[in-house]
């Protein structure tokens, strides 16, 4: 079954592969700004778990480790900038930018020696059975363990956002500080643990790129994913099912894209480029405009916290 | 030793110095280097870059080499070489198409520093330009392509529309064609000289497509490891050899030699002899190497590719020669005429068989 030379099976499996690390880095920062804080340093947390990731899985041959290694980093990354905004108040927009370049740069150093090298492979784990469904079976249950993470993690989160009380309060944190405070909740150690989560994940989706996607290390691996998951988020209007929409529309059509030019469809490649971009905005803001007219964003986003 | 005696030495020496080797007292040239990518991307940039190291380990102390990597093409660049400029460069090379017109302004406004711009066609007093005939290079790899390709299809991974690329994809079309009349040529475009995710999505899209010989005009290596995880695809080196992925998927590649031309620039700066030129060597002048066709070639077609490679060293064969059509079916080289470098240097359509069109 093709249409014009485009297996659509492969497409979909490869569209998974594509979007995973902009589902997994959207997926933290959506908690974190769920708090209340917007850190724009995703790109950069990214970039150093992708090469923490990438120079833990050369020394120990092991993926699993570049993947625990690349959640640390990132989380370790974004520590820094929880102690700037939270500890020292510095504005979080700043601060978050200063991020991404530190991260770039530092990523940049650390990798210097690991150019050219191939890390050792993820395997695909196949989900015995399930895999063996006609064409569900190969797009969704014959991949690497990371993307099945990645999926487990959108409903772990919009369960944890929804029904716990732990998400409760995060909630309550990121809509009014203040009263959160007055109710006793410490609204600093609930802001530096979804910095962190925010971190890790950043870090996981930058590793799934220097370690499975590409694989290799190169400066600049990530190549502006970051904002755009930053993005993804926004349009997605902090509602983790539509962040999987918003990364697979995105990942989705940037992969048929790729597909259609090389089956040669006369469609004008600028237009092509830039589809992923217009698609995603599109839709996104289509269904958000749907239910809420107003913006869905977390009231203290970007506000900063004084105890006092 | 007593100190008077020891410091009467040092003057002795210093003097017995100065004198011997007068060149010494000059200010070392200064020779500025802008890249567009990492210079170690383990392609293009940093073949400029180890180039510029040959060059630099070549005059020793008589060049100061200032180097800027990862700079993009636009505004930023003119910004760069601005501050290149005021620090006192005396040369400065701009290693990417994208750089031309910064060049030109910037080199308006500079005019005792000379310019050298990699790949362009606008010159000035102090702008000389400089690229290498890569064409000649991209018709061994569309031989090699179109005798290793069992789905008889092959996927070009393009990235600017500009000719130097657009030349690439004719030639190598051409010759794949040449050798193989039912072959079949796709060309992604990026947008881009270096992305390696978006390469490795580019290479993964034609292997799902059943393309088996990926070329690549962009910088990275990632198409290289995405044919390596698919088995049976072939690849070539871009800019760089990319050894380390022979023998399979990389069967050859293109090696850009700039070392000599850097080389005899500078000493041409240094001698007061520079003048403002437009260079294009190909083999036979070695800016253009042919990396070691690799075990995976059966001995006959790599015999084959060779031979092409000896005839158009020699000036004997080039490769845009007659009769070549149009995409559109008209004529654009009669039965034995050559190219002529004017055409080729601003070449902006396909040949006959070649589907798509180029963005503008």
């Amino acid at each position: 079954m093709d249409f014009g030379g485009i297996n659509p099976v492969i497409l979909l499996a490869s569209l998974m592969v594509a979007s995973t690390p902009i589902l997994l880095a959207a997926l933290g920062e959506m908690v974190t700004e769920k708090s209340g804080v917007l850190n724009l340093g995703v790109e950069g947390m990214m970039i150093f778990g992708a090469v923490c990731g990438f120079i833990a899985a050369i020394e120990t041959q092991s993926p699993a480790i570049g993947f625990v290694a690349a959640a640390i980093g990132g989380a370790a990354l974004s520590m820094l900038f929880g102690l700037l905004t939270q500890i020292f108040l510095t504005t979080q927009v700043p601060a978050g930018l200063a991020l991404t370049l530190l991260g770039t740069g530092l990523a940049s150093l650390l990798g210097q020696n690991y150019q050219g090298m191939s890390p050792p492979r993820l395997p695909d784990m196949n989900i015995p059975l399930l895999e063996d469904i006609p064409v569900i079976g190969p797009v969704i249950f014959q991949h690497d363990a990371i993307v099945y993470l990645s999926l487990i993690m959108v409903v772990v989160v919009w369960a944890f956002l929804k029904f716990t009380r732990a998400g409760l309060i995060l909630r309550a944190v990121g809509e009014n500080h203040a009263a959160a405070h007055a109710l006793g909740y410490k609204v600093k150690a609930v802001r530096f643990a979804a910095i962190g989560f925010g971190g890790a994940m950043a870090g996981l989706g930058g590793a799934y790129i220097s370690l499975v996607r590409v694989p290799q290390w190169t400066d600049g691996i990530t190549a502006g994913i970051g904002w755009i998951a930053l993005a993804i988020v926004v349009f997605a209007s902090w509602r983790a099912g539509r962040v999987l929409i918003g990364a697979y529309l995105f990942g989705g059509i940037t992969v048929l894209q790729l597909n259609l030019q090389a089956a040669g469809a006369k469609v004008p490649v600028e237009l092509l480029s830039m589809s992923p971009f217009l698609a995603t905005i599109l839709v996104l803001v289509v269904i958000s405009a749907r239910r809420h007219g107003a913006s869905n964003a977390p009231a203290m986003l970007g506000r900063i916290f004084h105890t006092s | 030793m007593k100190r008077r005696t020891l410091l009467t030495a040092a003057a002795a020496s210093a003097l017995a110095l100065s004198v011997a080797v007068p060149g010494f007292a000059q200010d070392p040239v200064k020779v500025g280097f802008i890249y567009v990518g990492p210079k170690n991307d383990g392609g293009w940039s940093q073949h400029h870059h180890e180039a510029a190291m040959v060059m630099a380990e070549h005059f020793g102390d008589a060049v100061e080499l200032v180097e800027q990597e990862s700079v993009p093409e636009g505004p930023d660049a003119e910004r760069v070489m601005t501050q290149m400029a005021l620090s006192g460069a005396d040369i400065i090379f701009t290693t990417s198409f994208g750089y031309m017109d910064q060049t030109i302004n910037v080199a308006g406004k500079f005019p005792d520093v000379k310019f050298e711009h990699a790949t362009g066609y606008k010159t000035a007093p102090n702008v000389g330009v400089y690229s290498a005939r890569f064409y000649e290079g991209r018709a061994i790899e569309g031989y090699l392509a179109g005798h290793m390709t069992k789905s008889n299809k092959i996927g070009y991974i393009g990235s600017f529309p500009i000719p130097e690329v657009i030349r690439g994809i004719n030639s190598s079309f051409l010759h794949a064609k040449k050798e193989n009349p039912d072959v079949e040529m796709s060309v992604v475009w990026l947008n881009t000289w270096f992305d390696p995710a978006k390469e490795a999505d580019a290479a993964q899209a034609m292997i799902d497509q059943g393309i088996d010989v990926v070329l690549q005009h962009t910088d990275s290596t990632a198409p290289q490891i995405t044919a390596q995880k698919a088995g049976n695809v072939y690849t070539f080196g871009q800019a760089a050899d990319m050894a380390e992925f022979g023998p399979m998927p990389r069967i050859s590649s293109i090696i850009d030699e700039w070392a000599p031309y850097y080389i005899e620039r500078v000493q041409a700066v240094m001698d007061g002899t520079w003048e403002s030129d437009m260079t294009w060597d190909g083999i036979g002048a070695g800016m253009v190497g042919i990396g070691e066709i690799s075990s995976a070639v059966p001995d006959d077609v790599k015999a084959g590719a060779e031979a092409l490679r000896d005839a158009i060293s020699a000036g004997e064969y080039h490769p845009f020669t007659g009769p070549i059509n149009k995409q559109d079916g008209s004529v654009w080289l009669a039965e034995g005429e050559v190219a002529d470098d004017g055409t080729l240097a601003g070449m902006n359509f396909y040949i006959e068989g070649l589907t798509g069109e180029i963005p503008q």
